[in-house]
């Protein structure tokens, strides 16, 4: 038996294949283009041509993220907690807490010794505490995403960023930049910044060890260790997979389970 | 180097004007406003408590230099009217700490009130000022004495930095989005987020389903009138009704304030985003006055 999960987010649309036995024999991931539908088949195609597949293999697609509704070829979708937590237990089971920052969205699970999903928060409506607000950083320092997260950690102190919005972030930083405040100081605070506000999504629940970070953001070292130290406890990113992968996980484990 | 200028849709006209009908040389008391906010800056010049000249500028990446500018472009439209001419000077706005001129500050919320009064009138109870980075409502009495007011000052939605945002996703120049957003047949629904970076997004998607620009100014217009009046109701709505700030001059977002509100605002005698500064010259005038006594 083989199956798909797929992940459509915002940002970027993930395509997981596995089989019965719970194994990955091939993901995809790509930037979401305007055309939803269009990006989902081809990243589709792309990782059943990579695991030497072909569509009639499949037997169950399930979709999540943002974007589901415009997957015409799944079978079943899942809800992105669901997904999230299904994907977290495969990757870390001893997971507790799974902190999730996507491009427009950050969450918050809570999961039991079994990886059910015990309770959640979501933060949806602010910019502050997502990926984009990286990304719009990463613009205005003209760094690339790696050194954005590096720098944090070559800096010597932190320095209060008053903005609790991106636009206004973007002015604040510009005015860092002018008065010669070294990169990396910036790089820090903006990333503690973030930090700052998942943590409060976070702690509208209890928050046990493990907690396990996914989302694009925790490929980012300097918003790891903001985490860390905002927390006051170790906080793990997937080892095996890229962060942003374990929705799509989460939702091929649910095909897997769909066809049993 | 045009089309660096034909790029800047969030550009809004710097302004320097004198009252060239009279003659500051007969008044008793030069006074000065400087309101530097975090977007604009606005001096003033008041002849015997009446306006007798202005600057309007954009605020630079250095406060006190972007006062200078703003004294300083006044100073020069006048022409024979030097620094020492003006017997006291208040600051106020988001960056007053930084006039390094002033003989005073003062905080905009007591500004705007008294300055509220001056520009419409001493029947105004209640003044929204809408800026660069916050929102305020504010509650006054006859005198411009300011009795209560909330601040909305951690989102950029419904304040000036937002709408410049929104100008240059959709090109169109800040003067005419305002109007732009009026040539509507029907309302539409306004945009679900309040949040000016997922409303790219959500305006993106509107352009692929074949919104006109028209249609799509007016559902963020919408958005942002009614997170105004969540803000204003809080503070509770009294007759007169008054707009002050940048955003003041956007018919898109004022009208629909109205017709939220059920309540017209009032028509201001100057340019309304003027108001901080006018009560900042407004106190300054006081101030020498009772230095004098």
């Amino acid at each position: 038996m083989v199956v798909a999960g797929i992940d459509v987010g915002s940002k970027m649309a993930k395509v997981v294949i596995m089989d019965g036995d719970r194994n990955i024999l091939s993901y995809v991931m790509a930037r979401t283009g305007t055309d939803h539908g269009k990006t989902s088949e081809e990243v589709l195609n792309e990782a059943l041509e990579k695991a030497g597949l072909k569509r009639e293999d499949l037997e169950k697609i399930v979709a999540t993220g943002f974007g589901k509704i415009s997957v015409p070829f799944a079978d079943d979708e899942v809800t992105q907690v669901i997904a999230a937590g299904k994907g977290a237990y495969f990757v870390r089971p001893s997971a507790r807490t799974v902190i999730e920052v996507g491009a427009e969205e950050s969450r918050a699970i809570s999961l039991d010794e079994n990886g059910n999903v015990k309770d959640f928060a979501l933060a949806d409506k602010c910019a502050a505490g997502a990926g984009s607000f990286v990304d719009a950083m990463i613009r205005y320092l003209e760094v690339t995403p790696e050194e954005f997260g590096q720098l944090a950690l070559k800096a010597t102190r932190a320095i209060p960023m008053n903005a609790q919005c991106v636009v206004f972030a973007e002015s604040e930083v510009v005015s860092l930049l002018h008065s010669n405040v070294p990169k990396a100081e910036i790089s820090r605070a903006i990333h503690d910044a973030i930090a700052d506000r998942v943590i409060a999504i976070a702690r509208r629940l209890d928050i046990r060890d493990d907690v396990l970070l996914i989302g694009g953001l925790a490929n980012d070292i300097g918003f790891i260790e903001s985490m860390k130290r905002e927390l006051g406890k170790d906080v793990y990113v997937p080892e095996d997979y890229p962060p942003e992968l374990v929705p799509a996980i989460g939702a091929a484990l649910s095909a897997v389970q769909g066809v049993r | 180097m045009v089309s660096v200028q034909e790029s800047e849709y969030w550009r809004w006209p710097e302004t320097v004007w004198v009252d060239e009908s009279r003659n500051w040389q007969d008044a008793d008391v030069i006074s000065c406003g400087i309101d530097l906010g975090s977007v604009s800056t606005q001096a003033v010049i008041m002849a015997d408590g009446e306006l007798y000249a202005y600057a309007s500028m954009r605020t630079g990446t250095s406060s006190s230099a972007s006062s200078e500018k703003a004294l300083n472009a006044v100073l020069e439209k006048i022409g024979d009217m030097s620094r020492e001419d003006i017997h006291y000077i208040v600051g106020t706005g988001y960056g007053r700490v930084s006039v390094p001129f002033a003989n005073k500050t003062i905080t905009e919320i007591a500004c705007h009130g008294r300055g509220a009064v001056y520009v419409y009138g001493n029947t105004v109870r209640t003044v929204l000022d809408m800026g660069g980075q916050d929102l305020k409502a504010i509650k006054i009495d006859s005198r411009g004495k300011v009795i209560n007011f909330l601040m909305n000052d951690k989102c950029a939605a419904g304040t000036g930095r937002g709408i410049e945002v929104v100008c240059d996703l959709l090109s169109v120049p800040i003067t005419e989005v305002g109007d732009m957003s009026l040539k509507v047949e029907e309302e539409p629904e306004p945009v679900s987020t309040t949040c000016v970076v997922f409303a790219k997004s959500e305006i993106l998607g509107l352009i692929r389903k074949g919104w006109n620009r028209e249609m799509i100014l007016a559902a963020f217009f919408n958005a942002v009138s009614s997170r105004v009046v969540e803000l204003l109701e809080r503070v509770g709505v009294e007759a007169d009704f008054a707009i002050t700030g940048g955003i003041s001059k956007n018919v898109g977002v004022v009208r629909r304030i109205e017709i939220k509100l059920n309540m017209k605002a009032l028509e201001p005698k100057v340019d309304p985003q003027l108001a901080g500064a006018i009560g900042a010259a407004l106190f300054a005038r006081a101030l020498y006055i009772k230095s004098k006594k």
